[in-house]
């Protein structure tokens, strides 16, 4: 019987199907393990070895991982959440209780997508935290470390976007609070310093632009959500993808060396 | 109690609620770290160069990570919903209206400074700063792991910056501000009708100047001197300091002046709750 069994696993991984889509064996070497990285599409962004200090939590505190992972659930919790929301002013809120009340798992949704963002900004600052304190920003990795700050503040700007979107009165005045702040812009914003006030209005300045009309309303629902669910995003992976090869390129993780 | 109570309980508060705990572990676990490093010294290279394969070794650990991280994800989704008040209203204005928990520094800073420097200048100049860390911080020495014995003044800047000018920050505009954004103690109930006496003056007022033109010029002495500081420690000590010196004098220059901006915060902070300060500077343009 076990024979019987070990000749058709061997029967099925010879086989050319399996061949066509595994590249590799299963075999206990150093080839294999290499391979393994080498010939996946997921994990090639890895070396194929590192140092063993890289492994130890006590250095890394995984937080940067921790941070990849909640965007990803970010971005599959809120593709599932595009399919029931509606970025208008009739229907936002409307869209935001059906999920809560009538859409099997609609709560679990949105609670995931809610607290993976949280976590996520989180992480990011506690990864920031570790990265300075083990000094691994110095050179060669001093780019990298200015491609993390953007990505800290895309994070940032993500939660934030993201906090209009139920269109209730919490998100409503935390995004008018934050968006006042652009209208105090030197020379660019109407109320602050410098500015010429005959030319730049309430209605043509930094905050204007930001939300697309004075104050905060359904124009501005509409660019948050478009920001928060293809510009900002796609920035992100953009970045992201930067930031992953810089580590690899720049000697892999840090190290005293 | 109950204001405070309801503070804590609120899910968005949270996050911020995990920050009190995992900071102060990640800054024990960092702290141990560090002493035992400059105790026993930095590890050797037959120790760097044990190489693992990252099959099964690391993505084992990243798959093992992703699971408790994603079980812990799930039981707080399960068990905390997600806030939802009711629709968005205009004309109701809720008192205090906070921004998000992680923006809440921010806004602290705008109990200090008008809303040009504590909503645009200041967080311009933090990712200004933090961009600029590494080209600024020459010390090759304590890269890759954790020590305070060889950059603590790095350390200290930027712990200073991030632990109290951030989170602290961070913690007294998620747990202590009420309506009228005033300062209510955990034990205190949120009283939307108290009146905070405001007898602020400015620094010139202060010094007995009464006259607008002179209290301005008076204003543009102090800050300008507070951020020649900078300039004047360098031409005081550039030929004694070996620290200025390793600098050079463009990046001093930056240095001190991004120094000097951060700590320009608690020193304003200070004038205002100490000695009721409202401005340092008054001009019929901007007021610092």
């Amino acid at each position: 019987m076990n024979e019987e069994r070990k000749g058709l696993k061997e029967k099925i991984t010879n086989s050319d199907i399996w061949k066509s889509i595994f590249r590799h064996g299963y075999e206990k070497t150093g080839r294999r393990y290499t391979l393994q990285i080498l010939q996946n599409v997921w994990l090639h962004l890895h070396p194929p070895r590192i140092s063993r200090h890289a492994l130890n939590f006590r250095f890394t505190w995984c937080m940067g991982g921790i941070t990849f992972l909640m965007f990803l659930v970010t971005a599959v919790t809120g593709v599932l959440l595009m399919f029931y929301y509606r970025p208008v002013g009739q229907y936002a809120f409307r869209d935001i209780q059906a999920l809560e009340f009538d859409i099997p798992f609609g709560m679990l949704l949105r609670n995931m997508h809610r607290w993976a963002a949280h976590g996520m900004v989180i992480s990011v600052m506690l990864h920031m935290f570790r990265v300075f304190l083990t000094g691994s920003y110095k050179k060669p990795r001093e780019f990298n470390w200015a491609v993390g700050v953007i990505l800290l503040l895309i994070t940032f700007f993500l939660s934030f976007t993201g906090y209009l979107l139920p269109w209730d009165q919490l998100a409503f005045w935390a995004v008018t609070v934050g968006t006042n702040m652009a209208s105090a812009t030197p020379v660019l914003g109407n109320e602050g310093p410098f500015t010429p006030k005959d030319i730049v209005t309430p209605a043509n300045d930094v905050r204007f632009a930001l939300l697309g009309g004075t104050m905060v309303g359904e124009s501005t629902l509409l660019r948050f959500y478009i920001l928060h669910c293809v510009f900002v995003p796609l920035a992100a992976s953009a970045l992201m993808a930067l930031h992953f090869w810089r580590v690899r390129k720049d000697g892999g993780i840090s190290g005293p060396l | 109690m109950e204001n405070f109570i309801a503070l804590i309980s609120k899910p968005d508060n949270v996050p911020i609620l995990a920050m009190l705990f995992l900071v102060p572990y990640f800054i024990w676990l960092s702290y141990k770290q560090a002493r035992k490093t400059d105790k026993m010294g930095v590890p050797s290279d037959a120790e760097l160069n044990d190489k693992v394969y990252v099959w099964p070794y690391l993505c084992r650990n990243e798959f093992v990570c992703a699971i408790i991280v994603m079980l812990i994800l799930g039981v707080w989704s399960i068990m905390i919903d997600a806030p939802l008040e009711e629709m968005s209203d205009p004309a109701k204005t809720p008192n205090p209206s906070k921004a998000p928990w992680y923006f809440l520094a921010l806004q602290e800073m705008l109990v200090y400074f008008d809303p040009w420097i504590a909503g645009v200048v200041l967080p311009g100049l933090i990712v200004a700063g933090l961009v600029a860390i590494p080209y600024i911080d020459i010390n090759p020495k304590g890269k890759g792991y954790y020590t305070i014995k060889e950059r603590p003044f790095a350390l200290g800047v930027f712990c200073f910056g991030f632990l109290i000018l951030w989170i602290v920050l961070m913690i007294v505009g998620t747990f202590l501000r009420g309506p009228g954004w005033n300062i209510f103690m955990p034990w205190e109930k949120w009283d939307s009708h108290r009146i905070v006496p405001l007898t602020n003056i400015n620094l010139s007022y202060l010094f007995g100047i009464r006259n607008d033109v002179t209290a301005s010029f008076f204003g543009f002495v102090v800050v300008s001197g507070y951020f020649a500081l900078g300039p004047a420690v360098y031409i005081l000590f550039r030929k004694t300091s070996q620290f200025i010196q390793q600098l050079g004098f463009v990046r001093y220059v930056i240095v001190s002046f991004l120094f000097l901006s951060m700590m320009a915060l608690p020193i304003k902070m200070f004038l205002r709750l100490a000695l009721n300060i409202k401005y340092v500077w008054v001009t019929p343009w901007f007021n610092i």
